[in-house]
């Protein structure tokens, strides 16, 4: 791989500012101490111990007297493998809302049930309501559109008791758990609290359990037990289609590697 | 002079649909009272505190006057004839009934003239004491509110009072003129109000009285330094309407969230409950001098903004009018709306500009409260800033009062210490920069923003004339606003609903509207007169005073001289 005909080593990637390897990074930060000099001073040391070279305190700014805010630029010292670097990623293949239900129409041959909810002191449905509510999201229709999902939205503030029961009354071939509040950390509490639930009634086996939101990662999902994390730009169309994919794969229905 | 033209014949049928809408439901709140209420009377009356396992004292007694069938009668009635009986005072009667050592069931009912003159002794003295907060309010404006609108409004959010005293203190420095303290999550699902100073919340901190004391008193400090009268604002709605703007009033909060429809919507919470609670809570509101801020804005967080931009104005006409019939002033109606469309919108910010304009013209009077982009804020930070400009923009053209700056971290974190320099000094740049644009501009007749400033007045118009058809409880259950349906039976908060008996008693909505529906009674809010650059006089208020409004109109026209000039 070449960028502006040199050779880039993938063992050792660095920022690009203007030229192949240069290391610029941008960075702003406030320090609790008044503006003057030896705030810059300040912020030029702490970015020298970040790893920056030929630090440049580009902006600095007092707030309210007793707080200096600083833009930066510096080159960073640092490299990164990227041929070393794996992620966890959801597997699956990209369907369109036809393709799905054709899929299930095929592989599954009944109707997938779904209940999701915002658990926990969580408010906030955007994320849950882009991916199930019949309108979607940036023009794709949610799952209460696919003829071949039956989806139950529980909205916000459920206990996840609730969802859960929910799920055993309507025998959910999926659980879909929506968190956008995550200050101090306070979803990895409630999805860690549902995961053990869902154990605890004995349905682990019979659902897919999954999670989404603005902060969550697949990586988070698996760490917690859970079979799929979604993250921010999720489209109703990745959620069906892994569904749909991975209920036909254990069902035996199917493989990946199958057309689909 | 309104820039916009619009068919005001259509803002008329609007309003009289309006009052039509709020007299469905004023059998509803005439019948019955409230838990939250009746807990809010125990603490005007001068209860406080909580028990050796932390249950709020009004929450001690309610829950027993309701388990023993005597809420009905109104808690006042029951704690009025235990003060004839023993001679004490309401708070002391209170403490015992909450200790145990007097039982409600053991009180007997004591003539009902000596209850009421007991009680309304009472009464009569927390009204003076919440006017003298107001006039203190009045007096701190006078001499430090110099202040030009829109109002700089940002929110903070640590979960610490004493680190959001920190934030909002430097947030007053670098500018801002109101501080909102968000609410921990789900505090609006609690069915009691916690008590005093906290230091643990999430994604909020919670309100009490205590930190709302902390807070006005560290404001009242830096409004001194700053030569500016800083505002405060917290969140009259969920479980604890009544309660929240009882602390509020006597706290002297200036501001309130306090929404007519929100809970029902948002938060699942009984309509019945909130529509009997949203009346006492406005009541305490605009006696305490309070601007209320309505949550339409929120509509569009569910709702596409341009498709749904009329819900957004029929609801500020159900806000409006159940507001005026609750004492407030229009002068005291913070009417919500919002920024949101998608910003890849060719001509996006003609029809924002073009709403934005319409409610200024439709609510000549209302200090508009103008909420920023959060929908589409993506993580782009450096867009995100640019979206925020044009919201300042579109806020000093049309001459919002309130405008909550959008900040560029907007859905990555609550605000950091810069972010919210940043986005003051975003505003203040914006609005200085182009102070007196809107004065210079009036809209192209049968032009794109005038098309569609009519077109969301048509469509909010027909659709108030669809509820008031149905009533408001059915259109809600029908899904009418903000696409989310509720049931009249089902949400938080129903069992808190009592009817009232015969000869129930509350002395406090007759103390507040005598006084309230007095011609004389205008509470100064703002020095600088906020409707600075567009009123209309085609416009009047079929619950306002005329001696008031005159007033009111005076003090508009010395300062739109200034406005526009």
């Amino acid at each position: 791989m070449t960028v502006s005909g040199v050779n880039l080593d993938l063992t050792r990637v660095r920022p690009y500012g203007d030229t192949l390897d240069d290391g610029w990074v941008q960075m702003s930060f406030t320090l609790p101490v008044p503006c003057g000099p030896e705030a810059t001073r300040a912020a030029e040391l702490l970015c020298e111990k970040m790893g920056l070279d030929d630090v440049r305190v580009v902006y600095s700014h007092d707030i309210a007297g007793s707080f200096t805010f600083f833009v930066v630029y510096g080159k960073c010292v640092h490299s990164v493998d990227f041929t070393a670097i794996k992620v966890p990623k959801v597997n699956m293949k990209h369907m369109t809302f036809d393709e799905i239900n054709e899929f299930i129409e095929t592989h599954i041959g009944r109707k997938i049930v779904v209940v999701a909810a915002c658990t926990g002191t969580d408010a906030h449905t955007v994320g849950i309501d882009a991916i199930i509510n019949m309108k979607g999201y940036a023009g794709e229709y949610g799952l209460e559109r696919y003829p071949w999902f039956v989806a139950y939205n529980l909205g916000s503030q459920v206990p996840n008791e609730v969802l859960v029961a929910k799920a055993i009354e309507v025998g959910a071939d999926a659980i879909l758990v929506s968190q956008v509040v995550t200050q101090k950390n306070i979803h990895i509490d409630n999805l860690t609290n549902l995961a053990e639930l869902v154990e605890a009634e004995g349905i682990r086996d019979k659902v897919l359990l999954i999670m989404g939101g603005p902060r969550i990662t697949h990586e988070l999902a698996v760490e917690l037990g859970y079979d799929a994390g979604f993250g921010p730009g999720t489209l109703p169309s990745h959620v069906g289609a892994f569904i749909a994919q991975e209920l036909a794969r254990r069902m035996g229905a199917w493989t990946p590697s199958e057309e689909v | 002079m309104s820039r916009i033209n619009l068919d005001m014949s259509l803002v008329e049928r609007a309003r009289r649909a309006a009052r039509h809408i709020a007299d469905g439901i004023e059998p509803e709140i005439a019948a019955n009272t409230t838990t939250t209420i009746e807990r809010t009377v125990l603490r005007l009356l001068g209860l406080n505190g909580v028990d050796e396992d932390g249950v709020p004292l009004p929450n001690v007694i309610v829950e027993r006057a309701q388990a023993a069938g005597l809420l009905g009668d109104g808690i006042a009635y029951w704690i009025g004839s235990a003060m004839v009986h023993e001679g004490q005072s309401a708070s002391e009667v209170a403490k015992r009934i909450a200790r145990g050592d007097l039982r409600l069931e053991d009180i007997h009912p004591a003539d009902e003239k000596a209850v009421r003159e007991a009680v309304e002794a009472e009464a009569v003295r927390m009204c003076a004491y919440i006017r003298g907060r107001r006039l203190e309010r009045e007096r701190l404006i006078e001499e430090l509110d110099t202040a030009e609108p829109p109002y700089i409004y940002v929110i903070v959010a640590t979960g610490n009072i004493y680190e959001d005293v920190t934030q909002a203190k430097a947030a007053a420095k670098c500018g801002a003129d109101i501080i909102a303290v968000i609410r921990s999550t789900a505090q609006s699902l609690l069915d009691y109000v916690p008590y005093g100073p906290t230091t643990e919340g999430y994604g909020g901190t919670y309100a009490t009285q205590a930190n709302f004391r902390i807070m006005r008193q560290a404001l009242d400090e830096v409004s001194r330094e700053c030569g500016r009268y800083i505002r405060l604002v917290n969140y009259c709605s969920g479980l604890c309407m009544p309660e929240i703007a009882a602390m509020g009033a006597m706290e002297r909060l200036d501001m309130m969230l306090n929404d007519a429809m929100y809970g029902i919507l948002f938060r699942d919470i009984n309509m019945r409950r909130t529509f009997i609670d949203q009346r006492f809570s406005r009541m305490i509101n605009a006696y305490a001098g309070v601007v209320i801020n309505t949550g339409e804005d929120n509509y569009l967080t569910t709702a596409d903004a341009y498709e749904h931009a009329h819900t957004v104005l029929a609801s500020q006409f159900i806000n409006e009018e159940l507001a005026l019939r609750s004492g407030l002033r229009p002068e005291q109606i913070g009417l919500g709306h919002a920024f949101q469309m998608n910003p890849d919108m060719t001509d996006g910010f003609l029809y924002e500009l073009a709403q934005a304009e319409m409610a200024r013209a439709i609510f000549p009077d209302a200090p508009l409260k103008y909420m920023p982009p959060t929908k589409y804020m993506t993580g782009n930070i450096f867009k995100g800033h640019l979206m925020d400009a044009m919201f300042n923009l579109a806020g000093i053209i049309s001459g919002q009062t309130i405008q909550l700056v959008g900040v560029l971290t907007e859905h990555i974190h609550t605000p950091f210490l810069q972010d919210r320099y940043l986005a003051i000094e975003n505003a203040r740049y914006v609005m200085n920069n182009a102070r007196h644009l809107g004065c210079e501009i009036s809209y192209r007749a049968g032009g794109k923003m005038e098309e569609r400033a009519n077109e969301v007045l048509t469509r909010a118009t027909t659709m108030l004339e669809q509820v008031a058809e149905i009533g408001l409880m059915s259109a809600i259950s029908q899904g009418m606003f903000a696409g989310v349906k509720r049931d009249p039976r089902g949400g938080r908060g129903l069992d808190g609903v009592v009817r009232k008996r015969d000869g129930y008693y509350n002395p406090f909505p007759a103390l507040l509207m005598k006084e309230l529906s007095s011609p004389g009674f205008a509470p100064r809010l703002w020095r600088a007169r906020a409707q600075a650059q567009s009123h209309t006089q085609a416009q009047s208020h079929a619950h306002a005073h005329a001696h008031a409004h005159a007033q009111a109109r005076a003090q508009a026209q010395t300062a739109a001289e200034g406005g526009c000039r």
